[in-house]
This record gives C-alpha cells, structure tokens and sequence, in this order.
C-alpha cells in the first residue's frame, strides 16, 4: 500500500549517511506514528462527535457534565508519561550527536558573508567544498568572520551555529561516498540562499592523496588574498555580476556610480573601494554590503590584491 | 435593555462625529478602532506574505531581488507579529468582552485604555514609515550582530516594537486590574467566562514578559548609536546573549498569542454544542500552568546556537512539559461536544478548523521540543509550517471564529451564513495546502528565509504558493462578508446563539453603559440545563 509509505520517515528526510542519520530516522519515525495516531484518535473522535450530536432541533436537552476526575487524570498522566519518554529518547540521540570521539581529524571552518571556508591541518584551504574521508571520525571547530551563520548538512542530521568571537564544534562519521550539500541555516544577509557548499566523501587512501597534493594557486600573492578574504564570494573573475563587479575587465574602464557620476576604475579608486567601501559604489549593485578592509591587510598585501584585479582583463 | 430597546440608544449612536470615537473613553469603541487598525495591519502583512509567496513558486529570482525578498520576509513577520498576532485578540474582542463578560461598565482604567490604543498607534506608524525611508532586512527578531551591522532602518523598528510593547502592557495592567476589581455581584473567579481567565492568564504574560523586550531593544539601540559593545562580538560583546534577552520574551509572547484563542473556543464550543464546558477548572488552570511554565523554555529556541548542552537538555524536558495542559485542552474540548447539540455555524466551523490544525500543530510541535530531532529540524521550512500551524491555524482560526461569533454583538448585524462558509472552505483547505508540503519540505532540509532554493523544493513549493491564494481569496471573502453584514445585514436579537454569557443578556448592540441594572451571578458561566 503506497500510503503506508507516507509514515515512513526516510521517505521524506533526505539520504542517510551516517549512523546518526539513521538513529534520527528512528525516532521521526516513532513521532510520526504516535502522532498519526494521536491525531487519528482526536480528529477522529471529534467528526464522530459533531456528526453523531448534530443539532436536530433548536430545544436539544444536553446533559449537564461538568467533569471527569477520572478521565482527566487519564489523559494528563498518560500523556505526560509519553512525552517522557519522547524527551529521554530525543536526549540519548543528543548525547550521541554531542559526544566527539577521541580520534576524530580536525576540520577548521570559517563562516563569512557568503562564502564557507575550510582549511586542514597542513594548511590546505578551500572555498565552498571539503572533503572527507569515509568512516573516519571529523570534527569541525568553526568560528565566524562577520555575523552569524549556521553549518547544517542534512544528510548527516547535525546542525551548528557559527558565532563571531568563540568557537563551536560539530562532528560526523560519513558511512556513504558522494556529495552532500551544506546549508547555511542562520540567516545572515543578501545572499543567506547562496551560501551553500559540497562536502565530497571519499576513500581513506583518496583523502590522504588528495591532502597532500597543495594546488598551486596561478595569479600569485594577489590570488591568495582573493581566496582567503573571501573577495570570491562576492566578486566573479568571468564577467558574471554576483552581489559585486565582476573583477573581469573591470581596471581601466569608466563605471557609473549609483549617484549618476562616472569614475574610472584606477588604483586610488580600488583602494578607497577595499578600505572604505561604501564611499562610492557602482550603479546596480546593493549599497552597504561589503565590509571594509582597513587595517585588515598591509600595504604590500593592498598592492597584490589590485595588482591580481589589474590582471583580470 | 427595555428602555434602551424603546430609546434605540447604543454604544455606536449615542453620540456622533469623528471626535466621538477618537476621545472615546468606551472599551466598545476603542475595541472597534483596535479592530480597524488591526484589520489593516493584517491586510499589509498578507500582501507581503502573497509576494513571498509569489517569489518563491519558482527557483531563481522572478518577481524580485534577494534584498528586496529579505525586506518582504521581515516586514511580513514583523507586521504579522507585533501588530497583526500579539495585540489581534486582545486588544479587539478582549476590550469589547472582557468588560461585559465579567458585568462591568468598563475597564478599570479607560482613559489608559485609550492611551494605549494611541501609543500603539504611534508605534504601528513609526514602523510602517520605515517603508518609505532605509527598509529593514534584519528578519523580525532582529539577531545581533547582523541588526548592528546592516546599513537599514533597524534602530526606528526597534524602537516601533519597543512603543508597541509599552501599549501592551498597558492593556494587560487594565485587564488585571479589571478582572480583579470590577466583577459584578456574585461573579467570583470560579464563575468568570474561560475567556476571561485566557486574558488574565495573557495579562499576567504582557506585564511580566514586555518590559524584557523592551530592556533588549533599548540595548540594541545603544550599540547601534553610541557603539557600546553588548553584542557584537567585534565591540566584544556576545551575540548569543541578545538571542537569550530576545526569546526570554518572545517565547512567552507565543502564549500572549494563543492563550485568547484558546479562550474564544471554550466560548465558541460550549454555545454552538450548547452544552456546559467539560472540566472548566482544568482549562482555567491549564492556561495559567501554561503561563507560568512559558518563562521557563525560551532555549528551546537556541538549541544549536551554541548555548550549553546541559541547558539545552533541561529546556527540552521543560518544553515537553508544555504539551500537557495544551493536550488537556484538546481532550476538555473534544470531550464537551460528546452529547452536545452541535451546530455548524461559520463561528463553530472556525473553531472546529482551529481543533484540526492545532491538533497537527501540537504533535509538530512535540517533534521540535525533542532537542536531538529539533537538531535537523531547527531554522528549516519544518519550523515554518509548525508555527504557522499554531500562530495562524490556531490564532487567526480563533480570531475569525470569534469576529464571527461577536459580530452580530458588536455590530448589531447579522452576516450571510453562505457566503462566511466559503471564506472558512478557502481559508481552511488553502491552509493546508500552504503549510503542510512545508513539513515536508523542512524534513528534506530546506532552510528558512531562502530567497532561492535547490531544484529539488520546487514542486512542493508551487503547491504551497497556490495554497497561500486559496487563503488570500478566502480572507477577501470573509473580510467582504463582515463589510457587507455591517453596512446592510438584517438587524441582530439580543442573543442569536442562544449563548449563556452575560454579554447575550444585553442589547446588540450593547448600550453606552453595558448593563442598565447591574447583573447579580448566581451561577457558573456555562448553565445549559
């Protein structure tokens, strides 16, 4: 029967990929059958009720019932023992979600406005996508560079925070290869629906290949702060507007301000555009959104990002 | 009401002219401006609800920009919330009834009473002005330290939420004070309407809970002007800390919302089964348990935002225990239809509307309380559609339930049967076809406030935008039949319902001074012998 499907927790929760998952599919499971039936028996009995006692003339006699001792305590206590019971089970998945083993390898995440950053304890960093090695233990220590944001991977089960000023953890055992997609679940700004990224589950032996290799990043000092300040969550390098100017083509030409003056892209103007971004900002793109940079990178490193957009014809 | 049957004088004509109503000092009246103003309230938050709606029935941008969704989505919450949800019952129906349901003349403090229709007005247009000015995008709990940082009208709503908190606790300060002073002859606390407790019970909510909103607000309002660092991480405050402040307030302003709804359908089920209500003395205690236990599970709201995990085990257990008195509810009222005389009026349809969805609100809500499932649930559609379950499928089905049932009282007029019926058919089915794909939707991880979401949403999201115009037609025609009713409805008997609460003893609608000899109660609330 297709329907009894319906009551099956895994047919709506998305793939299940760690032991976790399927402890959390358990328990949906078991609250969604108590509560069809909870549902089931209430609704039930209240169109069996308004159907049966239909008004059939305007002088019924009702009887008077002011109350059932009996009866209320039934239906207080019964209750009350099940949810219960929900909680303690609801708690032990808890614990398990909270409890990091001792071996896990360590991941530190960084949210920012838009943009999940990853870096591994050899240095290695990405942008939008990690990967992982399947059933070893992980944990992530994360932290925010700007507001809040929240790292949610729903085929895991798990969802944290990521606060300005302090650390949170999360941890997971991957038990299927593939990608699976992370969320940001707090919102935090103009583009909350696009901070997405790719967690890759692969084989041991991939992963630790795969961690060796450093890829060479072309395009220098320049490239590197481009990728690390998170400049790429907002700026394209292949002419696509994303919530700022494309870097391509940009050096050189004349752009229009959003206050109808012209303004050639030079060095001063990149310059004041890092440091003091809201000075001026280009017609079509949202005002106020880019935070400044002052005082967050070094003459030589305010050099090396223009330079690498000079470099992007 | 024999002279003033003879005489033709009541609360609406007795004395004429805009002033008459703008200085008027009768709860009836200020009920009615509350209603006007709420009535238009709720109209501007539904249209940002339909443009949300509307945007999200396809992926990608269609009818318009991520900034632009992200004002839409704040201002329908923050409309919905702070002027539609939390003053909606109390402030219309609890003003024109609590003060005849008890055998009162009036309110205990009318001159305050209007004040606080003033104040929440300033407040109400202090907040629509940031529409024509910088709009705000903060969502409508406004989380620190994005609402410090973004460049938007963030400190002019906070301080439009802050004045409108000041009028609700002005409105429940009078109720209190009504309730406990101004009961007729013979209406002691255990005969008072389930109604009257409900507002009590909110009451004790708004005077206790608003002022911490207001404290929160003012902070915000500090870091943001003179930069004093509480909780922007960056000034060396902590973010979380606002979210502690912000929910120690808006958890128990959840209560504030429901618990009036919860009193109309006591009301509305005992007249339409014309029966005596099953267990008056558990549904009154339950609403007080119910307001008391709500100080204690604001962390249920923050079970991933960091805070510790021995608080988050304890709100889980604390949460649980909530889902008592609200079952004991459920049963009292399922059980007062057994052996009733049921009658399927648009008031009664409504109530029964709000049973059904409250029942699959309340299981949801079960779910989430459950801290390791909340985990996946947490900030998805899942907790969308459940707080819709019970903000708008539990308050606005009351609330229409109640218009409905009040409106020959309140009017003097009676409205078309046929056509409340089908705004109930379109609100009810539209409802659900709205809301419930939603569940779904959250089980298989769409996150909440997405301006854009993954292909795989789209189908359940067309099927939940088409439901959010069954709603939309079904209000329109609801709000019609209520226009219609007052402007050329037939004139309304004392008592159409053949309901046993003081307020059907008076003429519809009521005189000036309510009750032209004042009432003596010998008797519970609910006497169908």
């Amino acid at each position: 029967m297709w329907w009894l499907s319906l009551a099956k927790a895994s047919s709506f929760a998305p793939t299940q990929a760690t032991k976790i998952a399927a402890e959390w599919d358990s328990l949906y499971q078991f609250l969604l059958v108590s509560s069809l039936v909870a549902c089931a028996l209430l609704i039930g009995g209240m169109i069996y009720f308004v159907t049966k006692y239909r008004r059939k003339t305007n002088h019924d006699k009702t009887p008077y019932i002011s109350h059932n001792s009996m009866l209320e305590f039934i239906w207080s206590f019964v209750p009350l023992v099940l949810f219960l019971m929900m909680f303690v089970w609801g708690w032990s998945l808890y614990y398990d979600m909270r409890t990091v083993p001792s071996n896990a390898k360590e991941v530190h995440v960084y949210g920012q406005q838009w943009l999940w950053q990853f870096e591994y304890k050899n240095g290695k960093k990405l942008n939008n996508e990690f990967v992982v090695p399947v059933g070893v233990p992980v944990k992530l220590i994360m932290t925010s560079k700007d507001v809040l944001h929240s790292f949610y991977v729903p085929s895991f089960r798990i969802k944290q925070d990521v606060i300005p000023g302090r650390y949170t953890d999360l941890w997971f055992q991957a038990e299927k290869l593939g990608e699976f997609h992370v969320f940001c679940t707090e919102y935090c700004g103009l583009d909350h629906s696009k901070m997405l990224a790719k967690l890759k589950v692969v084989p041991l032996e991939e992963y630790e290949t795969w961690l060796a290799t450093t890829t060479e990043l072309t395009g220098g000092p320049g490239a590197q702060i481009y990728n690390d300040k998170g400049c790429v969550a907002c700026h394209s390098l292949d002419g696509s507007p994303k919530v700022g100017p494309s870097f391509k083509g940009a050096f050189g030409k004349n752009s229009m301000m959003d206050d109808g003056t012209e303004v050639k892209v030079d060095e001063n103007y990149l310059r004041e555009s890092i440091v003091n971004p809201n000075v001026k900002t280009v017609k079509g793109f949202p005002k106020a959104v880019m935070p400044s940079f002052q005082g967050q990178l070094s003459e030589e490193d305010l050099t090396a990002i223009i330079e690498f957009i000079k470099n992007q014809k | 009401m024999a002279a003033h049957v003879q005489t033709g004088k009541n609360y609406i004509n007795e004395f004429a002219g805009l002033k008459s109503w703008l200085c008027s000092l009768d709860h009836k009246r200020i009920g009615v401006m509350y209603a006007i103003a709420v009535g238009i309230f709720f109209l501007v938050g539904g249209i940002f609800a339909l443009l949300l709606r509307t945007e999200l029935f396809s992926a990608g941008p269609t009818i318009m920009g991520a900034n632009t969704y992200n004002q839409v989505m704040t201002y329908h919450g923050a409309v919905m919330v702070f002027m539609v949800i939390i003053p909606g019952i109390p402030a219309v129906l609890g003003n024109f009834f609590l003060p005849l349901h008890i055998g009162a003349k009036d309110v205990a403090f009318p001159r305050l009473n209007l004040l606080s229709w003033y104040v929440f007005m300033a407040g109400s247009i202090l907040a629509i002005s940031t529409l024509f000015t910088s709009k705000i995008d903060t969502g409508w709990t406004f989380y620190t330290p994005y609402s410090i940082r973004t460049s938007t009208a963030t400190v002019t709503m906070v301080v439009a939420a802050f004045i409108m908190g000041i009028s609700s606790i002005l409105t429940g300060l009078n109720f209190i004070a009504t309730t406990h002073t101004l009961r007729a002859p013979g209406m002691t606390m255990g005969r008072i309407p389930l109604f009257v407790w409900a507002l009590y019970s909110t009451s004790i909510l708004q005077v206790l809970a608003t002022p911490v909103l207001g404290i929160t607000l003012l902070l915000l309002v500090a870091e943001r002007t003179l930069g004093i660092g509480i909780f922007d991480a960056a000034l060396g405050g902590d973010p979380v800390l606002f979210q502690h402040f912000f929910w120690f307030y808006s958890h128990p302003a959840v209560y504030i919302m429901i618990l009036p709804a919860m009193g109309i359908i006591s009301e509305v089920i005992t007249t339409f089964s014309r029966k005596t209500i099953f267990g008056y003395t558990a549904i009154a205690y339950s609403s007080l348990g119910i307001a008391a236990v709500s100080f204690f599970v604001w962390g249920h709201h923050m079970y991933v935002s960091g805070q510790s995990e021995i608080a988050n085990v304890i709100f889980s257990a604390l949460t649980i225990l909530v889902g008592v008195p609200t079952a004991i509810k459920m049963f009292n009222w399922t059980a007062t239809l057994y052996r009733g005389s049921i009658q399927f009026t648009t008031p009664m349809l409504y109530a029964l509307g709000f049973l059904f969805l409250f029942a699959i609100g309340g299981v949801t809500g079960i779910m989430l309380a459950l801290i390791g499932l909340d985990v996946h649930f947490h900030d998805t559609y899942f907790v969308v559609a459940h707080f819709h379950y019970v903000m708008v499928g539990g308050v606005l089905m009351a609330l229409m339930s109640g218009m409905f049932y009040w409106l020959p009282k309140m009017s003097g007029k009676m409205y078309q049967e046929s056509w409340a019926r089908i705004s109930f058919v379109f609100t009810f089915i539209g409802f659900n076809v709205t809301f419930f794909p939603q569940f779904i939707l959250g089980s298989m991880g769409m996150p909440r406030r997405y301006f854009d979401y993954l292909p795989m949403y789209e189908s359940l999201n067309r099927i939940s935008t088409i439901g959010s115009y069954m709603i939309g037609f079904g209000f329109v025609v609801g709000l019609i039949t209520v226009i219609r009713a007052i402007y050329s409805g037939p004139p309304a008997p004392a008592n159409p319902w053949g309901g046993k609460t003081l307020e059907w003893t008076v003429a519809s609608p009521p005189p000036h001074h309510n009750f032209d000899v004042e009432p003596v109660i010998t008797a519970g609330p609910y006497e169908y012998r």
